[in-house]
Formats: C-alpha cells, sequence, structure tokens
C-alpha cells in the first residue's frame, strides 16, 4: 500500500501488475477508485455554470450521458481534467482527480457563489443509510433532498458514494448477472458514456419472479428486492465509462455499501467460471497510458494548455468557457512543446523526469510517462518535447542514466480503445 | 519468502554463492519480492572491474530503478543472457535462473564477511 493522495492505494495485487494489466486486457478487472473526488453540482443555474467553467459543453448533453472535459484557469492552465456525468436538467455529477479534490470543490463554489447574491448553503441533514434488510437507495435520498429555487449548490460527495471500476471484454457479462435497472427487470447497460440508475444484488438466476403482496398488489421493484436476501439491493449510479480502453463502467454506491459490491462483483464472477480480479494503481496507469489517456500531474499540470496536451478535441472553442481566450491565443502563437508518445527503440526504461535530447545530446523536452506497456510488449512513455521533433516517426533520445537511448515518436493511440470501431 | 542457506547476502540484498573459483550474484527473494514485476536489468559488460559496494547494475521494476551493489570486489566474467529476454526470471527464481553476474572475486575473504542466509533472515524481519 502507498500513499496517494491522502489515500492508502494499492500499487498492487497478489499477482503484479503486469498479470493484472493483462486480465484486464482479456477478461475483467476490478479497481477500487474511491479515493477520487465525486462533487453534486445542481440547482438552477448549474449548467450554465458548468458551461461556463468547462471547457467542453455541457448544455446539450442529453440527460443520461456523461461527457469528459477539462476545467482551466483564466490563462489557460490545466486545474483539471474531469468527467461530468447529467443527471438532470439542472443536475450534475462530477468525478474529479483526487489530488486536486480541494482546489476544484474551491472553484465551483467560488464560481457558484459569484454567480448569485445569495451564498449556497453548504450540505444538508441526510437520514442515515438504510441497514441490511431494506433497499439501500441513499441516491433516492440524496436527489430529492433538493430545495425549491436556490441557487447553485456544490456539495461534496466524495465521502457518502464509494467509486469502483469495473473493466475489460466480460465485465458487462458478468455485471448484468447481479443487476436490475430501475424497473426491477435484468438491467441493459447503456451506450458508451451513457449512466443508468441500477439495483446491485446477489446473483440473479433468472428473471425476478412476478410478486404480489397480501393484498394482491403487485410489488414494487424495491419491495421485490427486499424479500431476497440481507442485502437486496444497492441502487448504484452506473456509467459505461472508464479508463483502461477496454469496455466496462464505473459504479457508485453508497459509501458503506461499497465493498458488499465489490465481493458481488467478485463472485459473480467466479459463479460463472469468468476470470476476474483486482487490479491496482500501476496497472491502471499502463492500462490508461496504452489507450492515450492523459494522468493529471503527468500529461496535465497548471503550466500546461489544452494545446500543448493535444486536448483541443476536448475544447469547444464555439462557446465561451473560462480560459478560452488563452486556448485560442496559445493556438495561434503554436505551442513551444507538444506532448508525443514514443517507444523506445533501444532497450531501456524510460521514467518520469528523465530528460529528452536530441541526436546531439541538446535537451529538447522531458518524460512525464514512462512504463513497460504489457500490451505491447515495450518500454514506452510520453514526453513534452519542441514541436519540431513531436511528430511521429522522428527520432529521439531518453537520457537514462546519462546515456542517450534512442526512441521513436509514434502516433497515438498505442493501443486502439476496444469500444471504438 | 525464501532464505536459501546455500548462499550469502548483504544488507543491500543481493547474495553471493560461491561455484568453484567464481561467486554468482544476484537479488534475494526478499528483494525481488519488494520490488514487484521486473522488466529490464541492466547488466555490466563483463571483464568491468568492480569494488565491493559499487554499483554494477540496474534492476528495473514497474515500480521502481533500482541499484544492483557488488557483493564481493572482482573482475565481472559472465552476465546471464537471459534476463535480457526473460527479466521476470529474477522474480521467479532469485537464487537461480534469476542469477545477474559471475564475479572472479580479487579479495575472497570478502565472502565470510557477508551475512548467512539465518542473519539476513534475521535483518529483513527488523526492517
Amino acid at each position: 500500500m502507498v500513499p496517494f493522495a491522502g489515500w492508502e492505494m494499492p500499487i498492487q495485487y497478489p499477482t503484479g501488475p503486469i498479470e493484472e494489466h493483462r486480465l484486464v486486457r482479456r477478461s475483467a478487472g476490478l479497481f477500487d477508485t474511491c479515493h477520487m473526488g465525486r462533487i453534486r453540482i445542481y440547482g438552477p443555474g448549474a449548467t450554465q455554470l458548468l458551461d461556463t467553467l468547462l471547457t467542453a459543453r455541457l448544455s446539450d448533453l442529453k440527460v443520461g450521458y456523461s461527457r469528459y472535459s477539462l476545467l482551466l484557469r483564466e490563462d489557460g492552465g490545466v486545474l483539471d481534467d474531469l468527467f461530468a456525468y447529467r443527471l438532470g436538467e439542472e443536475e450534475w455529477f462530477i468525478v474529479v482527480n483526487a489530488s486536486n479534490m480541494e482546489k476544484d470543490l474551491a472553484w465551483f463554489q467560488q464560481w457558484a457563489r459569484r454567480g448569485s447574491a445569495i451564498p449556497a448553503k453548504e450540505g444538508s441533514a441526510m437520514p442515515a443509510a438504510a441497514g441490511g434488510g431494506e433497499p439501500v437507495n441513499e441516491w433516492n435520498t440524496l436527489l430529492t433532498s433538493q430545495g425549491g429555487a436556490t441557487p447553485v449548490k456544490v456539495e461534496d460527495l466524495s465521502s457518502r458514494f464509494g467509486m469502483i471500476a469495473f473493466q475489460g471484454p466480460r465485465a458487462l457479462e458478468i455485471l448484468t448477472r447481479i443487476t436490475l435497472d430501475e424497473g426491477g427487470k435484468r438491467w441493459t447497460p447503456p451506450e458508451r458514456f451513457g449512466w443508468s440508475w441500477v439495483w446491485m444484488g446477489k446473483e440473479l438466476l433468472s428473471e425476478p419472479p412476478h410478486v404480489t403482496d397480501q393484498r394482491g398488489a403487485s410489488v414494487t421493484r424495491a419491495n421485490h428486492l427486499t424479500h431476497a436476501d440481507p442485502y437486496p439491493g444497492v441502487r448504484c449510479l452506473v456509467g459505461r465509462t472508464g479508463y483502461t480502453g477496454e469496455d466496462g463502467v464505473e459504479i457508485f454506491p453508497p459509501w458503506d455499501r461499497t465493498p458488499f459490491v465489490w465481493e458481488a462483483i467478485l463472485s459473480a464472477a467466479q459463479n460463472l467460471g469468468i476470470e476476474a480480479g483486482p487490479a491496482g494503481l500501476a496497472a491502471r496507469d499502463s492500462l490508461r497510458f496504452e489507450p492515450g489517456f492523459a494522468l493529471y500531474g503527468h500529461e496535465l499540470s497548471e503550466e500546461i494548455t489544452p494545446v500543448e496536451a493535444s486536448l483541443l478535441w476536448a475544447c469547444d472553442l464555439e462557446k465561451p468557457f473560462v480560459g478560452r481566450d488563452a486556448v485560442i491565443k496559445r493556438k495561434e502563437e503554436g505551442p513551444k512543446e507538444k506532448l508525443a508518445t514514443f517507444v523506445m527503440e533501444d532497450r531501456s526504461v524510460p521514467r518520469a523526469g528523465y530528460p529528452v535530447a536530441d541526436e546531439t545530446g541538446k535537451t529538447v523536452g522531458r518524460v512525464v510517462t514512462g512504463l513497460y506497456a504489457p500490451s505491447l510488449d515495450a518500454f514506452a512513455g510520453n514526453a513534452f518535447i519542441v514541436p519540431d521533433l513531436a511528430g511521429s516517426g522522428k527520432t529521439i533520445y531518453i537520457v537514462i542514466r546519462g546515456a542517450l537511448k534512442r526512441a521513436r515518436v509514434v502516433k497515438r493511440p498505442l493501443y486502439k480503445p476496444a469500444y471504438r470501431s | 519468502m525464501t532464505y536459501d542457506p546455500e548462499v550469502k547476502y548483504q544488507k543491500s540484498h543481493e547474495w553471493a554463492r560461491k561455484d568453484g573459483t567464481l561467486f554468482t550474484v544476484g537479488i534475494s527473494d526478499y528483494a525481488q519480492d519488494s520490488l514487484g514485476d521486473v522488466v529490464f536489468v541492466e547488466l555490466p559488460v563483463t571483464g568491468k572491474v568492480v569494488k565491493k559496494g559499487d554499483a554494477f547494475g540496474v534492476v528495473e521494476s514497474v515500480k521502481a530503478a533500482s541499484d544492483v551493489y557488488a557483493p564481493l570486489s572482482g573482475t565481472i566474467v559472465e552476465v546471464n543472457s537471459k534476463l535480457k529476454d526473460d527479466p521476470s526470471l529474477v522474480n521467479k527464481e532469485p537464487f537461480g535462473a534469476g542469477w545477474f553476474v559471475k564475479i572472479q572475486a580479487s579479495n575472497p575473504s570478502e565472502y565470510e564477511e557477508l551475512l548467512s542466509a539465518t542473519e539476513y533472515e534475521a535483518f529483513v524481519k527488523g526492517l
């Protein structure tokens, strides 16, 4: 276990990060991502506020979908990258990086206050989560708690809801065995970037039987689940999103039911005879690197704009947002350095922080991610380097323990996400 | 955790085994377990002269790069070329196929100064 943004996180589980990586690529892996920040932003004006703060256009996103976006400072520096799930017209669920949580929360709150004369009330009294035997519907408790016409509220949900990512080509096959949709039917996963409310429970071997109560009335799905076992069901937000380049989901259960969901998934996989197991931070890093996903603190920082990071695709320059003018200016001037992905030709391990040189040994950049990429069986990485050398096919040198080791700049992604046809 | 009694150790977690006139050198089971998946081993060229305590190579795991220190002074006379294609041998057989180099010792009495398996195990457990 290692400290990670104040959390004790497993770098790896007993099988080791390379095997964990391969398990996710060939079958399914489970990630404890509870360290990430979860923020609810809601109330009249919430969508407009987020449209102003985030680089992506959110106003045209349908309820039931999510979108990747960046959060910028006025000078274009990247404060964070995040996923925004639209829960309602004026209701958003935002997932941010653990290390940026406090900063992001303060940023959102500051802008929410600026947008209204009445300061937003922080939090609200919530009843405790239901105990065993009752369906756990913490989400419903939360979402029905908003007041009337209030200004935009920003609420930290990080300690109220957990987060598990379940990723891999067979993840959904396993998950659909332990899930019901809102209507009490077997859950059908939404399309990529969609999300839905899901009741997670123990393994369902058949369609739930039609149940009537003593007076002959149809029993609601919640009551139906109540009859099944001590943990009849936990209502979770499930997004068809992820950070591995594989199909899969990210699951947000109530905090104290997160271990139950974790165990239920592993147990369902075992009963089905489908390979699945936990994967740690090291595997998460190599799994996100291969399909070309940025990791804050590496490919992204406040010193980098979306132009250097090749993330203009996540910026809608047609609408106003904080940092847009700086981004447009940087785009027109041309960046001084660009993000390049490279593969080592001399066999050696690049690491974040190593200098990048040209053939004369002159420093032309720096490595921000360097690792062994299991799916390629190669050493590879990302570096910010001068634009002249950032094009694919260029030869660069990574300075490893004082020696120049040859590498080739390649096109991203090194691993094409399985869901992108 | 294995502490091979046939070899002697130093506190930086390398081991040496007397093989005829040469000493075979590798890293301990504890070391490979702490490093995790080994992905690369950088070894010296044969003929290189090392002093006891010199860094003579680097072992790279998914987590980190770590120097490997010579437990004995002498000349590197052979390196384990199999580690180039399969560095995971260090994880699988740290005292066997995962050896690093063979040293022609210039001062074989240094071997006697190394820790026995029992002493090394006690040292590791105190870490």
